[in-house]
């Protein structure tokens, strides 16, 4: 079981506008095109690689779960954190012999801890092409908001 | 380097394909983790290419070389900041190397939620006989 928790926000991540974090994908990038190897985390074995973002209004967590059934992936959310669990197992293949095997599979579990609480209800889940979807609406104390500064 | 050789297909490492390809669009050149199996009537290639969808999906077999390439584009809107990102969008491909073990004319491939899956069928001369013994 892959167990692993993402807090973007929190201390251990660079703010996302950061020079750093984008000399780091640069970085990434630089070595994965002279390596070869996916700098994404799928090489170091951490099922499934995931994107958070935000804008103004929502957050959003893609992760790449290819070729599971979406009944067979459970998202939960509990106050700020979501949970994307489930399980990629490939179809029982009959008296076959194999010559490759690099292809994730196994129970997987991840979680992602956000800045705000959320209303599980208010989530929305989309499964397309194998990459899952979750959209979270802020709640209304999380949103930005402009203050009016007035003079005397 | 790793190369395995099967009866009848061969896999390219990433390095193969870069030495004889550079990149012609924007974005970065991923290789799709793959599960190469055999029965005896064929070899199964699953590819794993999420974000791909059929239309902006290419199998090309050009003298005896089965090239895969998918384009997955970016889903971030226009105003989405990055938080943190584990992968990035870009173009999946891969090459096999197919022997004439391989019926060429009847390859067939299938994309759902984002894994390819290629059936290659052997040439009849390439199946497993099952050679009777007489005994006099």
């Amino acid at each position: 079981m892959i167990v692993r928790q993402l807090n973007p926000w929190g201390p251990n991540w660079n703010h996302p506008g950061s020079a750093y974090a984008q000399m780091r994908r640069d970085m990434d990038s630089l070595l994965e095109r002279l390596s070869g190897v996916p700098a994404d985390g799928s090489a170091a074995g951490v099922f499934p690689p995931m994107n958070v973002s935000e804008d103004p209004g929502h957050y959003y967590i893609r992760a790449l779960i290819p070729g599971i059934d979406a009944s067979q992936l459970n998202v939960s959310v509990v106050h700020q954190t979501v949970t994307v669990s489930g399980a990629r197992q490939s179809p029982e293949e009959e008296g076959v012999s194999y010559h490759r095997k690099e292809r994730a599979e196994g129970a997987f579990s991840r979680s992602v801890t956000l800045p705000a609480s959320f209303d599980g209800a208010r989530v929305d889940a989309k499964y397309v092409d194998g990459i899952l979807t979750l959209t979270l609406p802020k709640p209304e104390a999380a949103k930005p908001r402009r203050v009016t500064v007035q003079t005397s | 380097m790793a190369t395995d050789k099967t009866q009848g297909l061969q896999t390219r490492e990433a390095r193969d394909l870069a030495a004889t390809m550079e990149a012609t669009r924007p974005g970065v050149l991923l290789t799709p983790p793959v599960d190469i199996f055999e029965d005896p009537n064929a070899i199964t290639v699953l590819a794993d290419m999420p974000g791909v969808n059929p239309e902006r999906l290419k199998i090309d077999l050009h003298e005896g070389v089965l090239t895969i390439t998918g384009h997955a584009d970016a889903s971030e809107g226009p105003n989405e900041v990055t938080g943190v990102q584990e992968y990035r969008a870009g173009t999946f491909q891969r090459s096999f190397t197919l022997s004439e073990a391989i019926d060429q004319n009847q390859i067939r491939a299938t994309l759902k939620h984002g894994v390819l899956r290629l059936r290659l069928p052997k040439a009849e001369q390439a199946k497993p006989r099952q050679i009777e013994i007489r005994t006099d």
